[in-house]
């Protein structure tokens, strides 16, 4: 015998291992199983996954309110990989629930929860509730803006629920407000309680499923029995792998991003929940009023009960799927129902102020530099200074690299090169720069202050912030008005605007100051339209 | 091995590699996904952290009092980069000028088990408190356990005043 084999045969004898491999390989399963039934080791895989990445996360997260949102982005724009790993959390949860609800589904269009299945289906509802409650307690562990305000909305509504309202609230650690006891709760529940819980309903459900054996369907029993190895592993192999390959691109190409710190102060932030609670959130709008509790935890708690009474409902014998047109009828009808509610809430959803659509994951010291640093930024782009200049190293290029300070000159230099480059610096082949003086002089202002922190705003500051920089500089707004600290404090400073004002009073406010603002000099501005969306949003992303 | 074999014997060719398609796939696609999930998380747990810039040089302090080979504890705060913390440091450096211009700091830190060593003024050398290293004024170690000279601070010295760089070994790796 070979060493191979003794060690195997030892590893028997001591352990029983192969025995029960092959007992769990070669279980029999009806002649009509098949793709159909691959969603339930899909969901499993998917869970095992979200355990992994998840501990993964947790080796570089710091999950206090305090440390939060700073140890997230540090895994988002520091750690090697961190992006692909959170990547692979976040759209695992999501893909979870998708296959969750098609394993569901398929059960239900096949009956497979009938007699004696019906304990299966029920452990099987819980799960359903268990991926739900990770969604929404790690929907708060970003703690950025969007975790925040959609946590909110959760308490609120468990607030609501008839009698235990109060009890719920304490809980949830949410005594009127979202803070550190709501936050250490959440994490407790998403990665102390939950995961022991749903691994133990899982082997509950599995042992289930192998006691009663794959649901057959009507003309099985005349048909052989078949086994699950290797056949249909090799189906269950092909949809994991399928499912992770998504799964996989998703973490790659969908950039999930984070909002800036959450702001408790915040009165412009529009909450929303994740994706799949939409249609809740949708059927609680359409209820007003006295409906509104009904809408919010009665009608939930009814359709939990529905699901889980199902089994005892419907206790016909089996039939083929094909016949089952009411259950079929019943899910078409609950995937309009869903797909309604859900577009209805995605396309009632208003715009969220431009501060949201930044990615705090980036980095953002953009935010810190003055309206001239910023238009300096946009005619450096405009000119595509970068297609010969590198700034803060990089790749060597054919300009010189504009971070080195051997090369600053004074700013008059400056503007006497950009007009004759090769009057200033013999032999230079850099192009002159068509613009005016006064553009010319931002450029050299910005060019002179140049350093490697504020180098790295040349790539990261967004477009609209810079366009925005530009109308700013056109129009002198710095003669009255401060930003960053930078200007004449003749009007009131713009740092804060969003606080004080709604977008819409600006836009009213340039068109006739004086209607809003009696006393005010400012001058009437007439600007384009995509100029006033422009400065507008600049001046609503610019920091307090 | 019995089951193996009867199914062997029942098995047609056909189904024989039917069979063996299956396996491929199985042991083919498992390998990818195992392989997909643990490359990236062996490079997040492993691989360092992209660098961020820590302030470069320091100012620990007064060159010009100093005395030729007499060292002097040097108290100066540096920002830290700690995960995804920058705090700022109270931290030290015997600093000694060894001649003329020379001016040479050492890290704090035995190079042994890292204990604070100190300067005794009776032997003029360095002694670590723990396991008895002693160095000398220019940072070699003339006995005990410790395994190569004290750390120096890369140093500069502007107007009079001390800068102080990285930390690095005496093999000139960072320390």
């Amino acid at each position: 015998m070979s060493l191979k084999d003794r060690s195997l045969q030892w590893l028997e004898h001591r352990t029983g291992l192969e025995t029960a491999v092959r007992n769990f390989l070669y279980e029999q399963i009806p002649a009509s199983s098949g793709w159909h039934q691959v969603f339930g080791s899909v969901a499993l895989f998917l869970f095992l996954t979200q355990a992994f990445t998840g501990a993964l996360l947790a080796f570089n997260y710091a999950p206090t309110p305090g440390d939060a949102y700073n140890s997230l982005r540090y895994i988002m724009a520091e750690v090697t990989a961190g992006r692909l790993i959170h990547g692979l959390h976040h759209w695992g949860a999501s893909m979870m629930i998708v296959v969750v609800v098609l394993h569901m589904t398929q059960v239900f269009l096949y009956g497979g929860y009938k007699k004696p299945r019906e304990a299966t289906w029920m452990v099987g509802v819980v799960l359903l509730l268990l991926t739900l409650a990770y969604g929404l307690t790690g929907y708060l562990l970003p703690w950025d803006n969007r975790a925040y305000w959609g946590t909110v909305v959760t308490t609120q509504i468990a607030a609501k629920a008839p009698g235990l309202g109060p009890y719920l609230v304490r809980l949830l650690g949410s005594q009127g407000e979202i803070g550190v006891v709501t936050f250490a709760r959440f994490y407790g529940m998403h990665v102390l309680l939950l995961p022991p819980a749903t691994a133990l309903l899982i082997m509950i459900h599995v042992y289930l499923v192998r006691k009663h054996g794959v649901a057959p369907v009507p003309g099985d029993e005349i048909r052989p029995l078949k086994k699950f190895y290797p056949q249909q592993v090799f189906r269950d192999t092909v949809a994991i792998f399928v499912a992770f390959a998504i799964l996989f691109v998703m973490a790659i190409v969908a950039h999930v991003p984070l909002e800036q710190l959450a702001d408790p102060t915040d009165t412009t932030y529009i909450p929303r929940p994740e994706w799949y609670f939409l249609f809740l959130f949708q059927t609680l709008k359409l209820m007003q009023g006295p409906l509104e509790v009904f809408g919010a935890v009665v009608l939930p708690a009814l359709a939990i009960l529905t699901l889980i009474v199902i089994p005892f409902v419907d206790r016909g014998p089996i039939r083929r799927v094909a016949q089952r047109t009411f259950a079929a009828g019943l899910v078409v009808l609950a995937a309009i129902g869903w797909a309604g509610l859900t577009y209805a809430a995605v396309v009632t959803t208003p715009k969220q102020p431009i501060a949201a659509e930044i990615d705090f994951s980036q980095p953002t010291d953009w935010l810190q530099l003055s309206p001239v640093e910023m238009a300096g930024i946009g005619y450096f782009r405009e000119e595509n200074c970068a297609s010969c200049h590198t700034a803060s190293g990089g790749k060597p290029a054919i300009g010189p690299d504009l971070t080195n300070s051997g090369i600053r000159k004074s700013a008059t230099w400056m503007l006497q090169h950009f007009k004759k480059p090769a009057a200033m610096v013999p032999g230079s082949a850099m192009p002159a720069i068509q613009l005016s003086d006064a553009q010319l002089n931002t450029l050299a202002a910005f060019l002179l202050k140049l350093n490697p922190r504020n180098a790295e705003a040349l790539q990261s500051a967004p477009q609209f912030a810079v366009d925005g920089a530009l109308v700013y500089q056109k129009n002198q707004c710095g003669s009255c008005h401060m930003v960053n600290g930078v200007g004449v404090k003749l009007g009131p400073p713009l740092n804060g605007l969003k606080r004080r004002r709604t977008e819409d009073w600006v836009d009213r406010h340039f068109k006739n100051p004086q209607a809003l603002s009696p006393h005010s000099i400012m001058p009437q501005y007439k600007f384009e339209s995509s100029e006033k969306q422009n400065i507008i949003a600049y001046l609503f992303v610019l920091p307090d | 091995m019995k089951i193996v074999q009867q199914l062997d014997n029942v098995e047609t060719a056909p189904e024989l590699s039917r069979r063996r398609f299956y396996l491929g796939f199985i042991y083919g696609l498992w390998g990818l996904i195992t392989a997909a999930l643990a490359a990236p998380a062996l490079v997040y747990l492993l691989l360092p952290p992209k660098v961020r810039r820590e302030s470069g040089w320091i100012e620990a302090g007064d060159v010009s009092a100093l005395q030729p080979k007499v060292p002097v504890e040097m108290v100066f705060r540096r920002n830290r980069v700690d995960g995804w913390k920058i705090s700022s440091e109270k931290q030290t450096a015997w600093v000694v000028k060894l001649s003329g211009q020379n001016v040479v700091a050492f890290g704090p830190q035995c190079t042994h088990l890292g204990c604070a060593y100190h300067w005794d003024e009776t032997k003029s050398e360095f002694l670590c408190p723990c396991h008895s290293s002693v160095f000398s004024v220019d940072g070699n170690v003339v006995s005990g356990p410790a395994p190569r000279p004290l750390d120096r601070y890369e140093t500069r010295i502007d107007n009079g005043k001390l800068m102080l760089g990285a930390l690095h070994d005496s093999t000139d790796q960072p320390a």
